[in-house]
């Protein structure tokens, strides 16, 4: 089964970290995925830039509105995800422990797949 | 990481909202700065025991705010009431706090707290100090680091900026549109100006005052995210990421500048790059270009360019040109003149910067930028006499060194055309 692996934290506070923690976390996150990689487990992987790089395109009347920043102003953003093929669920839990074991604070959702197309982006 | 270096950056990333908020409800800085401290203090006892909560800036404004209210009252024992005004609603503590962390509050909270700092009657260098140590929360040491001075100058310095700022009206109700404008356009300066702090430093003071370009960049982020549809905050940031993208090259190891056609732009940092490319962007779809975003445009010609030659010369004339209607100054033509000289040579870089002579006949770079177009024309007397200018008017050993550099650099330049000749 494919799973998306989303990634929540305050970017404010990821924003905040020195260089040095910041070339910690990089460190082990990407001993996380090369576990997966080896496996044969690790699809694409994104960090996205801050929100204040966004641009929402909100439907909610006619013609829709372009608005400047994220879709939604919550305490913790969207900041990057993987795409992972797992047993099961508990696998790709341990993926995200893996990577929480990383990086403190924020949260993981662990979504399955319905559709999956890899795309034709050249690596 | 560990518990400290992630309680760390949650207290650096929420203090600018915290301090901002004690500031609405006691309404003098060193109260809510120290209201903020403890409130910090107890969160290094708290947090690593029950985890981080969920909004770290709204329990710190909640814990603080108490420990505030109780110091007022210790005082209150001993000392006749203070009228209502000045306690403003320390009473009510009991009151709906949920509705007091309203977001909508804090974006007028943290604007007024940078609006404090760029006091007009602060000069540059205290409001810079004030920002850095109120705002982000830097110690006196950080700064006094920064600013190359001695940590018992910095305290002074940041003493007496608090000091003034305590005798001039801080104004606390919300503002409107025209007043909030006002407010975000003086505090981008500022931020613009701690930025410049750090992108000035050379040779060994690189190291202690680069991390005021990150600071700089931190709170422009800070500033986008309450005010995200504001093109000249996008521009700003987006100006600050281009420029800062560049910091790995801008040095050689002696500490001295190399300049931007010498630089290996591999080094450059394309993740910054690209940002900065993305708020230029979205900013454009405004149609309301600033000043800021202007440079930055200028800014993202270079980094789009992968060799010096492939520069797009024109545009970045044209782009100075509308920087010029925007912010007229003789700086902005000679700038402007450089770009001309690349795209059209140096006789049409000379006849602009002409007319310049007498409001920059104190400014180095007029004589270093003229030297250089004499040079390519190869009235090469003219030209030592203005680079003998130039270097008496360098400010530092600095600005000196970076004309020589240039100077370097341009006979270098002019060697093969006077070949082809």
């Amino acid at each position: 089964m494919l799973y998306a692996v989303l990634c929540y934290n305050s970017e404010d506070s990821v924003f905040s970290w020195t260089k040095q923690d910041e070339e910690a976390v990089m460190t082990k996150l990407v001993a996380a995925q090369e576990r997966m990689a080896r496996a044969g487990k690790l699809g694409p992987v994104a960090r996205l830039m801050p929100t204040t790089a966004a641009t929402t395109l909100r439907k909610d009347r006619e013609p829709a509105v372009v608005i400047d920043g994220p879709f939604a102003e919550t305490k913790e953003q969207l900041l990057g995800f993987y795409v992972v093929d797992c047993e099961n669920l508990e696998e790709a839990l341990d993926f995200a422990r893996d990577l929480g074991n990383a990086n403190p604070g924020g949260s993981y959702e662990i979504r399955p797949l319905l559709v999956f197309r890899p795309g034709t982006l050249a690596q | 990481m560990n518990d400290i270096a992630w309680i760390d950056a949650a207290l650096t990333s929420a203090r600018p909202r915290a301090v901002s908020a004690l500031l609405r409800y006691f309404r003098d800085l060193d109260n809510a700065e120290e209201a903020f401290q403890n409130a910090c203090l107890k969160a290094l006892d708290a947090w690593p025991r029950n985890g981080p909560p969920r909004d770290p800036a709204a329990w710190l404004i909640m814990v603080g705010r108490n420990i505030g209210i109780d110091a007022a009252r210790r005082q209150a024992k001993s000392k006749p009431l203070p009228d209502d005004d000045s306690l403003s609603d320390l009473g009510d503590a009991e009151t709906a706090i949920a509705e007091r962390l309203d977001d909508s509050h804090y974006r007028d909270d943290i604007l007024r707290l940078l609006f404090i700092c760029c006091h007009p009657e602060l000069p540059a260098t205290q409001q810079i100090a004030l920002a850095l140590r109120v705002v982000s929360g830097l110690t006196v040491a950080q700064i006094a680091r920064a600013f190359l001075v001695s940590e018992s100058a910095m305290e002074q310095r940041i003493t007496r900026a608090k000091a003034r700022i305590a005798k001039a009206e801080v104004p606390f109700e919300t503002p409107g549109a025209p007043e909030r404008s006002e407010r975000l356009g003086a505090v981008a300066g500022m931020v613009y100006l701690v930025f410049n702090e750090g992108y000035s430093a050379t040779g060994g003071e690189l190291p202690l005052r680069a991390p005021l370009c990150e600071e700089a960049i931190r709170l422009a982020r800070l500033l986008l995210r309450l005010f995200s549809s504001e093109p000249e905050i996008m521009g700003l940031l987006a100006l600050m990421l281009l420029q800062h993208a560049r910091a790995a090259a801008r040095f050689d190891a002696n500490g001295s500048i190399i300049l931007l056609d010498d630089q290996d732009r591999t080094r450059w940092n394309q993740e910054m790059i690209a940002e900065g490319l993305a708020l230029i962007d979205k900013a454009m779809r405004h149609h309301r270009p600033g000043s800021y975003l202007v440079q930055a445009a200028i800014a993202a010609l270079h980094a789009r360019a992968a060799r010096p030659e492939d520069t797009d010369w024109p545009q970045i004339d044209l782009l100075y040109a509308t920087l010029e209607r925007l912010t007229p100054s003789p700086v902005v033509t000679l700038n402007r003149a450089v770009a001309v000289s690349k795209a059209q040579g140096p006789q049409a870089a000379l006849t602009m910067i002409e007319p310049l002579a007498g409001d920059l006949s104190g400014y180095f770079y007029f004589f270093g930028v003229k030297g250089a177009m004499l040079q390519k024309l190869g009235r090469t007397e003219e030209a030592r006499v203005a680079f003998d200018h130039a270097i008496a008017l360098a400010n530092n050993a600095a600005e000196a060194a970076h004309i020589r550099l240039q100077l370097d650099r341009l006979q270098q330049d002019s060697a093969p055309a006077a070949k082809k000749v």
